[in-house]
């Protein structure tokens, strides 16, 4: 869990230094992160704002990045079936890829683990708090970064840091790269909808060719 | 914080929370996703990161222009290498960084 946690500050720190660059104060910054709590969305909406996209094409990018979260709520509620109501909405807030990857590969050795709620509740609260604390500490230590630090890069640079990992077979390479020839071809699209239409061909690309290398091996 | 700001929170967070919610709110009823969906939502984010990564470093040019000869595409290139062969993230940032603003010295612009 540790080096989890440690992998999450870099990009908390980013995201706190780019909510005070488009014009939050950090008690905003702190307000975003704490409601939307979805890292890769939260600096996909921030690059956006940058660029002075309007909010719905940043919603529906918010949207559309956190539409995996389905397959995690979807793949955890088998294994949650008899939890009350109010503890399934807590389990909803705190869903993160980190911890639905730590849960599932406990439950995944361990299938009559029984103190399952609290495992994956005191997992997803430490990477929570550690979210809240790296963007807090971004947002207020980021106005004494020099401006000589082309901050704009680490935009890209962060959103290759969380690609990269991504890339675990031939269907998620087919999807990135279309997604990214798409993404460059059509940037002159008003809005930002080149990024929105980019997604959609990566992810249909990605599909056929997952479809495709099933239908290969069997 | 801007109305525009305090609307995209809002309406993020709570899309964020249903998409979260969708599957766990059935809980008893809940069944697997089928396959072919839970294949689609596999590929989301290479997608999406792929679609914001292209663009910020391949149309660096003035005015969005494409420009491969950008010292960014080099920079991006090698982080990417880095964050491949070592998952290091600190690591990944600051080659990038680093490469870019040493580029930016030598008068590479």
């Amino acid at each position: 869990m540790a080096p989890i946690i440690l992998g999450m500050i870099p990009f908390g720190l980013i995201a706190g230094i780019a909510s005070v660059e488009v014009g939050m104060p950090a008690w905003g910054a702190g307000a975003f992160s704490a409601i939307i709590f979805a890292g890769a969305a939260q600096l996909a909406a921030l690059d956006l704002l940058a660029g002075d996209a309007g909010p719905l094409v940043v919603i529906g990018t918010i949207a559309i990045i956190n539409t995996r979260f389905v397959m995690y709520s979807a793949s955890l509620a088998v294994r949650f079936d008899g939890e009350p109501l109010w503890r399934r909405v807590l389990m909803s807030y705190f869903l993160t890829d980190q911890a639905y990857v730590v849960t599932i590969t406990k439950l995944d050795a361990q299938p009559s683990y029984r103190p399952r709620l609290a495992f994956y509740l005191g997992g997803a609260l430490s990477l929570w708090s550690a979210w809240q604390v790296s963007t807090l500490v971004g947002a207020v230590a980021g106005a004494i970064i020099p401006d000589s630090v082309p901050l704009a890069f680490a935009f890209p640079l962060v959103f290759i840091a969380l690609m990269v990992p991504a890339i675990v077979d031939r269907a998620t390479l087919s999807a990135a790269l279309s997604s990214g020839v798409v993404a460059v071809a059509a940037a002159d699209l008003p809005a930002n909808l080149g990024l929105l239409a980019a997604a959609g061909t990566g992810i249909t690309v990605g599909y056929l060719a997952s479809r495709r290398a099933g239908g290969e091996t069997g | 914080m801007t109305t525009s700001i305090w609307i995209i929170t809002i309406a993020g967070g709570v899309i964020t929370f249903l998409l979260r919610f969708s599957f766990l709110g059935l809980a008893d009823r809940a069944d697997q996703v089928s396959p072919q969906v839970r294949e689609a939502l596999r590929m989301i984010p290479a997608a999406a990161l792929a679609a914001l990564v292209a663009p910020a470093v391949l149309r660096a040019g003035p005015d969005g222009a494409l420009d491969l000869l950008n010292p960014r595409v080099v920079a991006a290139g090698v982080a990417l290498l880095v964050m491949w062969k070592t998952r290091h993230v600190v690591l990944t940032l600051t080659v990038g960084l680093g490469l870019l603003v040493g580029l930016q010295q030598v008068g590479w612009t």
